[in-house]
């Protein structure tokens, strides 16, 4: 049951990313695009998207998931190189192609070479990034 | 045309959001992309890994069974192979070392009203903007 509706999720997740147009690297660059011929559609995907979160979220309060188990709780607010560090380069790395990890993978069946190279070069990118982050963490904190 | 294109933005983006409410409603799950598939290749994800391999398969596979109904999709993702290597790297470090993407923190953290993920968001969208503006009008390369 946990799995069906995992597929389900997930489906209806590559479905959205393929009717907002996320997939298109075009558009999500148009977007990045600010001082150019700036795309606002991924303005309104994002706004789409967390409206029916903001309900779902407010609908655990005081409940437990259908399929049992307990809510992720709050993460503590850290604001750590981590947090940070790594949002700059996914940044950077978004701009350059135009994919972030959801639609690289919806795009998988149909972006051809590039996406799959993308897609490899993401895995890749997944695996080192621990030993990076053990490093980083054991870094002395500046502050 | 473009009134268009954010009419289906929004319908697109509700159903990703509604994706990610099921998720977290049913399984008690985060609708996150980057997290559910590096749990599963760097090991760390052993303990739900039916879970995680069925929201991968529906993700891959859902767009496959419905792309007929379009004349024609293109990623329109640049051929250069150098950029595209590059960009996936930085994509999967800079996710990884996050703990989160646009749909993590985007998504499921903005709505949650978390600080980490609101902050998350404001820098990856401002790296994001950079990048575009230096390599697209600067350097023209992409």
């Amino acid at each position: 049951m946990r799995a069906l509706l995992a597929f389900l999720s997930g489906g209806l997740f590559g479905a959205g990313l393929l009717v907002s147009g996320m997939v298109d690297t075009r558009k999500v660059q148009g977007w990045l695009d600010i001082f150019g011929d700036w795309d606002p559609t991924l303005a309104f995907v994002l706004g789409g998207a967390i409206l029916p979160m903001a309900v779902a979220w407010r609908l655990t309060e005081g409940r437990r998931p259908a399929l049992g188990g307990v809510f992720p709780p709050k993460p503590p607010v850290r604001l750590d190189r981590s947090l940070i560090g790594g949002s700059v380069l996914f940044g950077m790395g978004w701009g350059l192609v135009g994919l972030c990890p959801g639609p690289a993978m919806a795009s998988l069946t149909f972006g051809g070479v590039e996406g799959l190279v993308f897609f490899a070069a993401m895995l890749a990118g997944m695996l080192i990034a621990r030993p990076i982050r053990s490093r980083l963490e054991a870094m002395p904190s500046p502050a | 045309m473009l009134q268009q294109d954010w009419i289906m933005g929004a319908i697109g983006g509700l159903m990703i959001g509604s994706a990610a409410a099921l998720f977290l409603l049913a399984n008690g799950r985060i609708m996150g992309a980057s997290g559910l598939l590096g749990g599963l290749i760097d090991g760390s994800g052993r303990s739900n890994l039916g879970e995680r391999v069925a929201f991968l398969a529906g993700l891959i596979l859902m767009p496959m069974m419905i792309i007929p109904l379009y004349r024609e999709v293109d990623t329109h993702i640049t051929s250069n192979l150098w950029v595209v290597i590059a960009g996936g790297l930085l994509v999967g470090i800079g996710t990884r070392l996050a703990n989160g993407c646009t749909s993590g923190h985007g998504v499921c953290g903005i709505s949650r009203l978390s600080v980490r993920g609101i902050v998350a968001t404001l820098f990856y969208l401002l790296a994001g903007g950079v990048t575009v503006l230096v390599f697209r009008h600067l350097l023209e390369v992409i």
